[in-house]
C-alpha cells in the first residue's frame, strides 16, 4: 500500500503543489491518476469532472483532458517530435482540432516560450535528449494538448536555472484555464510558479496543507517536524 | 529546409492514409465471407479468374525448359544456357542452412513453371486484358505511374503485360524493357552481362531461375544520364501453385544514376506458390543505383531470390529491401566492391508474423582499396514469427583502408517470437575499420503507457513504436511507398494486442 487516506480536490485556475521526500508516494499518486497499469486501486475513488476515473482507459483520460508530465519521459526512436505532437493533438483535441495552419502557429508560440527551435521537431521523441530537453518536450506537449488537469511529476528536477524558468513560464501560461498538480521536492520552482495550495505528503498521505508559506517552511526546516509522530 | 519539407510531407501522408482506410473498408465489404476468411487482413489477397493463353502442366523437366525457350523464340545460346542451368539445378542439393524444414516442404512437382495470360507486353493500359488491368488498377499502379514514376513494367504470372517509359527518358537513351524484349532487341548486351554477376551455378535457386526465367526488367542508363523519377516494376502472381521466375538486369553506365523500385503481391491460397528471381546490377564508374523492394507476398509464397551487384570505381549500389510478406524468404542482397572508392549501402527491414520466417540479410565483398559499406538490418517478429539476419562481409587482402559498418536491430513483440543473427566477417586486411552492433529489444510497457497518456490507443501506440523502429528504412523510400508501408504495418498491428 503506497497511498492511503489521501483526499484532494483541485479546481480550474488552482495550482496545487505536493511536496515530500523520495518514496513518500508522490509519483505513485501521479501515475495512479493517469492510470499506470502497475498500480491497483483497492479502496477509494477518484473523479475527474464528475466521471469516476476507474471507468476510463489511459487514452480516454488523456482525451478527457488529463495530462501527465513524466518524471522519466520515454524515448520513442524513429518518431519525430513534430509528427508526435500533431498526432497527439489530433487524438486529444478531437472535438475541436486545429487546422494544420493553426497547429503550426500554436507550435511556434509554444516553442518560443520553451526556447527551442524548429530542429527540435525533426528529432526523435526523447531519443538522445538531455534531461533538460526531455522536460521541455513534456511542457511543449502540455502546451499543445491544452489539458484541463495537468499533473507535473518532478518536472523541475535536473534543470538548470534557465530551463527551470522556461518550464515555469510554460506552467504559468496555462495556469488560468487549467487545474495544476505540481509534484516536487524542491522549493526553487516555487520562486517562479505561485501555488494556491501546498500539501506535504509523508508515507502515502497528506499530513499538512497550507499556502505558499508552507513550502518556505519546508525548505527551512525539512520534513521531520511534520512526521505524524512529531506533530 | 529538409526537415520542414519532411514534416509537411508527413501531414499529407496521414490524410492519404485516412482516405485509403475508407476505401479499404469498402473493399473489404465487397469481399465474400469466404474470401475474407481466406485472406484475413492481407488486402491484396484477391484473385482474378484464370484466363491462361498458355499454361504448362505442373512439374519441371528438360523438355519444359526447352519449351519455354521455344515459345519465346530465343537464340540458341540462351536455350543451351537454360538447359545447362536446369542440369545444375537438379544435381544441386537443397541448401542445408536457412530454414531447411520449410525448404524441403516445397512441392516442386506441384508448381506451374510457365503461365501466360495475355498476348504480349503492351505500352497502353487499354490494350491490357481487362481482368489484368483491373488488378493493377486495384494495386494503384497506373495511378502511381501518372503521378510520380519515370517508367513502369507490370508482370502478371510469367510475362510482363505492360511496360512504358516517359518520353523524355527515352529521348535521353534510357532503355527500359521487359527482359524478354531486352534479349530480342539488345542480344549482344544481354549475352555479355546475363549471368555475369549471378552465374547459374551460384546456388540452387539461381540455377532454377536461369533454367526457367521469364519476364523481369532490362534497364540501361546511358552515360551521364540521371533518371530523376523512380522507375518501377510490379510483380503479381494470380494463379494457384504458380512459379514466378523473373530476371532483371540493370546497367548504369559511367556517371549515371537511377532509382528502381519493385513491389510484389499475390492472392492468398491454401497451396504454395514459388517466387525465385535473379537480379543483376552493374554500376560502372561513378554511377549510382538504388534498388528498393517492398516485398508483400501472401503467406503461401516461398520467396527465394538472389540479388547481387558489381560496383566499379567510385560508384554506389544501394539495396533498400523490405520483407513484409511470404511464408519463407531467403534473400541476401549483395554488392561486390570491385574497384577503388566503390560504396555499398544495404538497408533492410523484415517483418515476421505467424507462420512466417524472414531469413534475410546482406553480403558485401570488398575487393579494392578505399571501398566502404554500410549495412543496417532491422526486424520485427510477432505471433511466433521468426526473423533471421544472415550477413557476410569479406575484405580481401588487397582492400586497404576499407570501412565496414554493420548494425542489426531486432524487436520482439511477444515471447513466442524469435530473432537470430548470423553475422560473418572475414577480414584479411589489417588497415580496415570494421564496426558491428547488434541489439534485441522488446516494446516496453512504459513506452506504451507514455504514448497512451497522450491520447493514443494501445494499438495506435504499438503502431507508432513499430513505424518508428522502421523509420530509418521508410525514410529512404519515396513518400508514396513509405506511406503504403506504414499503412501495411499498421494493419498488421490490428488485433495483435491481446
Amino acid at each position: 500500500m503506497v497511498i492511503k487516506g489521501l483526499s484532494l480536490e483541485i479546481q480550474k485556475g488552482e495550482i496545487h503543489v505536493i511536496m515530500g521526500r523520495n518514496g513518500a508516494g508522490k509519483s505513485t499518486l501521479a501515475n495512479v491518476l493517469m492510470g499506470h497499469p502497475s498500480y491497483e486501486i483497492t479502496q477509494g475513488s477518484i473523479y475527474f469532472q464528475g466521471i469516476p476515473l476507474e471507468e476510463l482507459e489511459v487514452f480516454e483520460r488523456a482525451r478527457a483532458g488529463m495530462f501527465l508530465s513524466f518524471q522519466y519521459p520515454q524515448a520513442i526512436p524513429g518518431v519525430q517530435v513534430g509528427t508526435f505532437l500533431r498526432k497527439s493533438v489530433q487524438a486529444v483535441r478531437q472535438d475541436n482540432c486545429p487546422t494544420n495552419r493553426q497547429l503550426r502557429d500554436e507550435m511556434k508560440a509554444a516553442m518560443k516560450i520553451l526556447g527551442v527551435d524548429n530542429s527540435f521537431l525533426a528529432r526523435y521523441v526523447n531519443d538522445g535528449f538531455s534531461g533538460g530537453e526531455k522536460k521541455r518536450l513534456e511542457i511543449l506537449q502540455m502546451l499543445m494538448l491544452k489539458p484541463k488537469l495537468a499533473i507535473l511529476d518532478e518536472t523541475d528536477s535536473g534543470l538548470d536555472i534557465d530551463a527551470l524558468k522556461m518550464v515555469a513560464d510554460g506552467i504559468n501560461s496555462i495556469a488560468d484555464d487549467t487545474a495544476c498538480l505540481v509534484i516536487t521536492h524542491y522549493q526553487r520552482l516555487l520562486d517562479h510558479v505561485k501555488p494556491s495550495h501546498v500539501h506535504v505528503m509523508i508515507d502515502g498521505t497528506i499530513v499538512k496543507e497550507g499556502g505558499p508559506e508552507l513550502a518556505i517552511q519546508v525548505e527551512d526546516k525539512g520534513y521531520d517536524w511534520l512526521e505524524p509522530a512529531n506533530a | 529546409m529538409q526537415f520542414k519539407s519532411r514534416i509537411r510531407a508527413m501531414i499529407g501522408l496521414s490524410q492519404q492514409m485516412h482516405r485509403r482506410g475508407i476505401n479499404m473498408s469498402q473493399e473489404a465489404r465487397d469481399m465474400s465471407q469466404e474470401a475474407r476468411d481466406a485472406v484475413g487482413d492481407y488486402r491484396y489477397g484477391f484473385h482474378d479468374p484464370e484466363n491462361a493463353t498458355i499454361r504448362f502442366d505442373f512439374g519441371l523437366s528438360e523438355q519444359v525448359v526447352r519449351d519455354i525457350s521455344e515459345i519465346k523464340n530465343e537464340p540458341h545460346w540462351m536455350t543451351e544456357m537454360r538447359v545447362k542451368a536446369y542440369k545444375h539445378y537438379i544435381s544441386r542439393p537443397m541448401p542445408d542452412w536457412g530454414n531447411s524444414e520449410m525448404l524441403n516442404s516445397i512441392d516442386f512437382e506441384n508448381i506451374c513453371y510457365y503461365l501466360k495470360s495475355s498476348k504480349g507486353s503492351e505500352t497502353d493500359w487499354d490494350e491490357v486484358p481487362e481482368d489484368i488491368k483491373n488488378t493493377f488498377d486495384r494495386l494503384g499502379i497506373p495511378n502511381a505511374e501518372q503521378k510520380w514514376l519515370g517508367g513502369v513494367t507490370a508482370q502478371y504470372e510469367s510475362e510482363v503485360v505492360y511496360h512504358s517509359i516517359r518520353e523524355d527518358l527515352e529521348e535521353q537513351g534510357v532503355v527500359f524493357l521487359d527482359m524478354d524484349s531486352g534479349l530480342r532487341e539488345y542480344e549482344d548486351v544481354v549475352k555479355q552481362y546475363f549471368g555475369s554477376v549471378v552465374p547459374y551455378s551460384d546456388n540452387k535457386f539461381s540455377a532454377l531461375n536461369t533454367a526457367v526465367w521469364s519476364g523481369g526488367s532490362f534497364l540501361i542508363i546511358p552515360e551521364g544520364v540521371h533518371v530523376e523519377m523512380p522507375v518501377q516494376a510490379y510483380f503479381r502472381i494470380n494463379s494457384k501453385n504458380m512459379g514466378q521466375f523473373e530476371r532483371t538486369l540493370i546497367i548504369a553506365r559511367p556517371g549515371s544514376s537511377v532509382h528502381y523500385i519493385e513491389g510484389c503481391t499475390a492472392p492468398t491460397y491454401s497451396t504454395d506458390s514459388l517466387h525465385s528471381a535473379v537480379v543483376e546490377l552493374i554500376a560502372e564508374e561513378g554511377s549510382h543505383i538504388r534498388y528498393s523492394t517492398v516485398q508483400n507476398w501472401s503467406t503461401n509464397v516461398y520467396n527465394l531470390v538472389t540479388k547481387r551487384g558489381i560496383a566499379y570505381r567510385n560508384s554506389t549500389i544501394e539495396w533498400v529491401d523490405g520483407n513484409i510478406g511470404s511464408r519463407l524468404t531467403m534473400k541476401y542482397p549483395a554488392v561486390i566492391l570491385k574497384e577503388e572508392g566503390a560504396h555499398a549501402e544495404i538497408i533492410s527491414v523484415a517483418y515476421s508474423g505467424e507462420g512466417q520466417h524472414q531469413d534475410a540479410g546482406s553480403k558485401v565483398h570488398h575487393l579494392a582499396p578505399n571501398t566502404t559499406s554500410r549495412i543496417l538490418a532491422k526486424s520485427i517478429s510477432k505471433n511466433g514469427g521468426r526473423s533471421s539476419y544472415r550477413g557476410l562481409v569479406k575484405v580481401s587482402p588487397k582492400a586497404h583502408n576499407c570501412k565496414v559498418s554493420v548494425v542489426c536491430d531486432a524487436l520482439l513483440l511477444d515471447a513466442d517470437s524469435r530473432s537470430d543473427t548470423y553475422p560473418t566477417m572475414e577480414v584479411s586486411n589489417q588497415s580496415c575499420v570494421v564496426e558491428h552492433e547488434a541489439s534485441v529489444s522488446k516494446v516496453s510497457g512504459e513506452q506504451l503507457f507514455y504514448l497512451m497518456s497522450r491520447g493514443h490507443t494501445e494499438e495506435q501506440a504499438m503502431g507508432m513504436i513499430i513505424n518508428g523502429f522502421f523509420e530509418p528504412f521508410t525514410k529512404e523510400l519515396p513518400l508514396e511507398y513509405a506511406s503504403e508501408l506504414n499503412k501495411l504495418l499498421e494493419m498488421e498491428m490490428v488485433g495483435s494486442i491481446g
